[in-house]
């Protein structure tokens, strides 16, 4: 069995800060987490989380404090490990003297693919990303967007077994982020590793097999996104329809919201067996009961806050 | 070597798509004007005054490039983050260094080379007539190219650890400096001393001698540049850029970019 794609150990970076720069600011902070070959990871959180400065560390773009990380078995050092791997950066931005075709043309070069085949890449990639016909056009003349799909063209232009996305969705509008979503799926449907950063929980939501957590450069959960904020229901949802011809509530629905004749109910999961009773007796028809998980969203909201309050209560400590 | 090579076309296209070489239209206007003119102000010496012209143009317009593109070589890719991309390839970042020197020396070789070719036109349409001897013409604008290559190495070694400005008033510095190195070396003065003078001459070891490379006055004046000063001055440049930019890739290879 292969080892991982990504193998992080301890990763640290401080930043030296103030104008001797004899202060440090540490932006990530002992991060050890694996990647496995084939699944589509995402990396979540807020800005300043310490997402980018992990991806900048993997491609050598900063140096590592303390730690150690390898690719694909190799370490982060080893240059011919680049060879497999595709990276987009967050917000990229290309030698706007060139048009799309010369730029991967350009970066194809760097992976000795042959004329005829860089041609044909080349093609194919711009079509891949919907910028066919604008090509032969400088990029100075681009958008935001249209530079993040050249960005997105280059990562996946030399065939990677691992891509890694910085922000891929930042910058799209909705179309563009749908074809970056089908471009994700289509790479994992290739066998490819996807490691991608984003705050847009929905699309972790949506692409991801397992997702990472980290806030104020502290890793706070690894997992699936479904197990990652924790299988403990929050209670239970009850749909119902109730019809009266004195519109006189029964005493089970007094705290229901209502909308017509429906009727949506939060229990706690010990009485709804009891409140099932209670609503059947008085007469009501259940239409839908779904058992209450926090989303992602509220998962992330609430590392947030909490992580928040620490720092808030060390400033108040340190005083 | 191939990423070096790619690198190098790279930075030498987007010299070219920047109008860089415009400056040759420039070059070839002052020439015009000073060949028109020249006849009219100067008898029996208008070969060494075009000569003298000529060769001090092409020489200021190539410290320009050589200091601006330079400095921009290495920082504009930093601030611009377009070196991102490129360090996530199988790129060391030795090889991007060394193939952004290439390119910008390329894009000085050609503009030289192409200023000293209408140089000699003009000096064959001001003469009605080439001697032998004005050859030297073209050992002087390779001299300055090589002058440009050493302004570049030392331009590129700023930009990897200071800021664009600061990159542009040090390399400039030391090329004034690099001016009156023979000056620091056989300096005596009873206001200075002995200990005063040993540090210059000392310094002076240490600083780039752009003295070696001007041969205006004798190419100017019909007189020939011996061979060997040609070869001291080609292994005086090429061994200076070496520790030049080892010493740039030596910072830039440890440097957390932005």
């Amino acid at each position: 069995m292969p080892g991982p794609a990504i193998e992080i150990e301890n990763l640290t970076k401080d930043y030296p800060t103030g104008f001797l720069e004899t202060k440090k600011v540490r932006s990530l902070d002992g991060l050890t987490m694996q990647v496995q070959p084939g699944e589509v990871f995402g990396f979540l959180g807020p800005n300043g989380a310490g997402k980018s400065t992990t991806i900048k560390l993997l491609m050598r773009i900063i140096f590592p404090t303390a730690g150690t990380a390898r690719i694909l078995g190799k370490p982060i050092s080893d240059i011919g490990m680049h060879r497999d791997i595709g990276y987009l950066p967050e917000q990229p931005y290309f030698y706007d003297y060139l048009t799309a075709a010369e730029l991967l043309d350009y970066f194809a070069r760097f992976h000795e693919l042959p004329a005829a085949l860089r041609r044909e890449r080349v093609a194919q990639m711009l079509k891949r990303v919907g910028l066919e016909t604008a090509g032969k056009i400088q990029l100075r003349k681009y958008s935001k967007g249209m530079l993040q799909r050249v960005g997105l063209a280059q990562a996946i232009l030399h065939d990677p077994k691992l891509v890694v996305l910085d922000e891929p969705m930042s910058g799209l509008d909705p179309i563009g982020r749908r074809e970056v979503r089908d471009i994700i799926l289509e790479l994992k449907q290739q066998g490819k590793t996807v490691l991608f950063s984003t705050h847009i929980l929905p699309d972790a939501e949506t692409l991801c097999d397992r997702v990472a957590v980290i806030v104020g450069g502290k890793l706070h959960g690894v997992g699936k996104p479904g197990e990652i904020v924790g299988v403990r229901s929050q209670g239970v949802e009850i749909l119902c329809d109730y019809a009266s011809e004195d519109n006189v509530r029964p005493a089970v629905l007094a705290g229901a919201a209502q909308s017509g004749s429906h009727y949506r109910l939060q229990v706690s999961d010990e009485v709804l067996y009891v409140t099932l009773e209670q609503l059947w007796k008085a007469g009501a028809r259940i239409v839908t009961v779904t058992q209450i998980k926090p989303t992602l969203e509220e998962y992330f909201m609430h590392l947030v806050a909490a992580n928040r309050a620490q720092a808030a209560a060390v400033e108040v400590s340190g005083k | 070597m191939k990423c070096i090579g790619i690198v190098a076309w790279n930075t030498f296209r987007e010299a070219v798509r920047d109008r860089v070489l415009y400056n040759l239209v420039l070059f070839a206007f002052l020439m015009m004007a000073a060949a028109i003119f020249v006849g009219q102000i100067s008898i029996g010496i208008e070969g060494t005054v075009i000569v003298s012209l000529g060769l001090t143009a092409i020489s200021v317009i190539g410290l320009l490039i050589a200091v601006f593109l330079g400095v921009g070589l290495v920082s504009k890719e930093m601030d611009k983050r377009t070196l991102y991309a490129i360090l996530a390839k199988p790129v060391s970042r030795w090889q991007f260094l060394l193939g952004k020197f290439g390119g910008l020396a390329l894009t000085l070789a050609v503009n030289t080379l192409a200023m000293g070719a209408a140089l000699i036109l003009v000096l064959l349409y001001v003469k009605h007539s080439l001697q032998a001897s004005d050859a030297g013409v073209l050992v002087a604008v390779y001299f300055i190219w090589l002058k440009l290559a050493l302004v570049v190495a030392l331009a590129l070694l700023f930009s990897c650890f200071t800021s664009p400005l600061l990159a542009i008033l040090f390399t400039a510095g030391l090329y004034v400096a690099g001016l009156f190195v023979e000056d620091m070396r056989t300096v005596h003065s009873a206001q200075m001393s002995e200990v005063f003078q040993s540090f210059l001459r000392g310094v002076s070891y240490l600083l780039p001698n752009f003295q070696n490379f001007d041969v205006m006055g004798e190419v100017a004046h019909g007189r020939g540049v011996p061979f060997a000063l040609a070869l001291q001055n080609t292994a005086y440049a090429a061994l200076y850029c070496a520790m030049v930019i080892f010493a740039a890739i030596v910072i830039f290879s440890r440097r957390n970019l932005k």
